[in-house]
């Protein structure tokens, strides 16, 4: 019996394959206003949103360990300077990306107090930063209180030309965010935020930089949804601040997350999507959506916490897009894989 | 003489605050969970206390009786069915499991009790709006005063049972060790179901209160789970007498708040509970000391 050595690989074949298949949709959607309807452009806008919001509440639960209740803060704030900006005269599209990263920027000092607060605490505490800001938010005269504003640099493009160009922005939006994650996860700062969702104290003893690592994600994740708020508010014109800062975004982070599979890159895409679905097919009954949205997750969170993506990844053993290594067993005599 | 109303009448609030944030704080030293069901179980309770007093036309205080079992079962429940569970799985499922229990339970009342205000204040007659004048501009509801001594009550009643009985000292011993208590012959799990129907029976008191209060509707358990975290937060996470003055800080700033602009009232409350946790985190004084175990059951 030859003795057996090993390959680390990070690109299988079959994610080789699936990299290629990604391309390939990418593309057909970066045309999609050309060959979609107006009703389908606008409804994958939304889906845009969507996936935007399951990465980011993902990059923080399911990376570095923080589950947040409050993530609504930076959606709210988002949708709030793009108001502010586009009404100081900046054009709608820069100011959704300028609007996100000054969110970013308050996020920095934020993060540095709400991070000490661990678990539960940190949950609620981000709520307390919603509810704050969604108050302070109505004692802005430009708002109106809870009647709200609109935004009103939409009325300067036909509406044809508004609704393709928010759906290309929403669009580019979460290619870059997503390649942004796909990118951190593969570096150093995934390999020490993982360790940090599974142990932080070990994790911090082996030399891992928890805070720091937290912070990027928290910086992260307050830039993406805050773009996504920004999206969301060239779609929907008005901005209603009880709307956006609403938990029912929670509500709808951590079922597209957990359902898909928390701390896997693919799972938040797929919970997203499924939402969607979900949500065209049963959104109408109101309430009762939201009590099936909450038992799902109850469900999920307490049988199947690992997800929908998850519970794939370890049964039968995909990687579709490699964000960590996987190890061959080789047999060099036949050079045949042994796994 | 004005604000000097709004400092007392803050006072009497945090009383209320005290007692709605006893339940989670005793259910996080002892099990080591935030719940985000809280509020909303809170609100369940008063809902309960109303379908009695309109089935039978008896007081809510008599209902009571029937509806603080009921809670306390209701939390045997919830240990066996989510809690335990979630505990098993690591720190942040108890997160997600139980704020999937609130958006279930808010939207079920509202299916089932539609989206309006209700109160108990007409149940009780004269208690809703008697009160003591002390002064020409200073007056204290009585209801306020029983609601306040409730409060003290219950945290030194609880004080006492984790301190002088059996059930207490194997509640604190779980707190600090369920893995050790498994090993002298101690069911953690049942330890922890009987924590959670106390948490519970707590819980009961403080929607019963709300009601007769103030009024409620299906999703108001949202920012009572808010006014209740900020309390134990202030009053230091884990101390039960921190938690009364929590709930009076947090009271008096809300009030004092509320006289400054209509908003006032919410902003302070919450600016409040973001300056003690800038003080705690850069004052140089450890947070977490508060988190230690054997002060988290004292």
């Amino acid at each position: 019996m030859a003795t057996t050595s090993y390959r680390v690989e990070r690109w299988t074949r079959q994610s080789r394959l699936f990299a290629v298949i990604i391309a390939l949709v990418l593309m057909v959607l970066a045309i999609g206003p050309f060959i979609f309807s107006a009703d389908i452009t606008d409804r994958l806008t939304t889906l845009f949103v969507y996936v935007i919001l399951a990465a980011m509440w993902n990059a923080m639960a399911g990376y570095a360990g923080l589950v947040s209740i409050g993530n609504q803060v930076f959606i709210g704030l988002g949708g709030y300077f793009l108001i502010r900006l586009s009404d100081a005269g900046v054009s709608l599209y820069p100011a959704v990306v300028l609007a996100a990263l000054i969110v970013g920027l308050i996020a920095l000092p934020v993060g540095e107090l709400m991070l000490r607060l661990r678990g539960g605490e940190f949950a609620i505490g981000m709520w307390v930063l919603a509810e704050l800001s969604h108050f302070l938010v109505n004692l802005d005269p430009v708002i109106q209180g809870e009647t709200g504003t609109s935004l009103t640099a939409l009325n300067a493009y036909p509406p044809v030309a508004a609704r393709n160009d928010t759906y290309w922005v929403g669009f580019v939006l979460m290619v870059v965010l997503l390649a942004v994650v796909f990118a951190l996860l593969r570096g150093r700062v995934g390999a020490g935020v993982q360790a940090i969702r599974d142990d932080e104290v070990a994790a911090a003893s082996v030399g891992v930089k928890v805070h720091a690592g937290k912070r990027i994600m928290f910086v992260l994740a307050a830039i993406g949804c805050a773009a996504a708020g920004g999206v969301w508010l060239a779609t929907t014109i008005s901005f209603q601040p009880g709307t956006f800062f609403g938990i029912q975004w929670t509500a709808y982070m951590l079922f597209m997350a957990l359902v898909g599979g928390l701390g896997t890159f693919e799972g938040p895409i797929i919970g997203a999507i499924l939402f969607f679905i979900m949500e065209s097919w049963f959104g109408a009954t109101g309430v009762a959506y939201l009590i099936g949205l909450g038992v799902t997750a109850l469900a999920f969170s307490l049988f199947l916490p690992r997800g929908i993506w998850g519970s794939v990844e370890t049964r039968l053993g995909i990687r579709l897009l490699p964000v960590g290594f996987s190890l061959r067993l080789v047999n060099p005599d036949g050079g045949r894989d042994r796994d | 003489m004005n604000f000097l109303n709004q400092i007392i009448q803050g006072v009497l609030l945090g009383g209320f605050y005290a007692l709605l944030a006893c339940g989670l704080s005793f259910m996080f030293g002892v099990m080591r969970i935030i719940n985000l069901a809280h509020g909303s179980l809170a609100i369940l309770a008063a809902f309960l206390l109303m379908g009695f007093c309109n089935y039978t036309n008896l007081s809510p205080f008599i209902g009571l009786l029937l509806v603080l079992p009921v809670m306390a079962l209701l939390g045997w429940a919830l240990q066996f069915t989510v809690l335990d569970r979630s505990l098993r799985a690591g720190p942040l499922i108890p997160v997600l499991s139980t704020f999937g229990v609130a958006v279930i339970l808010d939207n079920s009342m509202f299916e089932v009790y539609g989206a309006n205000s209700q109160s108990l204040g007409p149940n009780i007659g004269n208690l809703a709006y008697n009160s003591w004048n002390l002064t020409n501009t200073i007056s204290i509801a009585q209801l306020d005063a029983l609601v306040f001594v409730t409060a003290v009550v219950v945290l030194g009643g609880l004080q006492i049972i984790l301190r002088y009985t059996a059930l207490g000292r194997t509640i604190r011993a779980t707190a600090s060790d369920p893995a050790v208590v498994d090993l002298i012959g101690v069911n953690a799990r049942m330890v922890y179901a009987a924590a959670a129907a106390m948490a519970m029976v707590m819980i009961g008191l403080a929607g019963a209160f709300l009601a007769m209060r103030n009024s409620f509707d299906p999703y108001a358990g949202g920012p009572q789970l808010i006014f209740a975290f900020e309390t134990i937060v202030i009053g230091g996470l884990g101390s039960l007498w921190g938690t009364l003055v929590g709930g009076i800080v947090l009271g008096v700033a809300q009030n004092i708040g509320a006289t400054i602009s209509p908003h006032g009232f919410l902003i302070a409350g919450h600016l409040t509970f973001l300056v003690v946790l800038v003080a705690r985190t850069f004052g140089g004084r450890i947070a977490w000391r508060a988190l230690l175990p054997k002060r988290a059951a004292s």
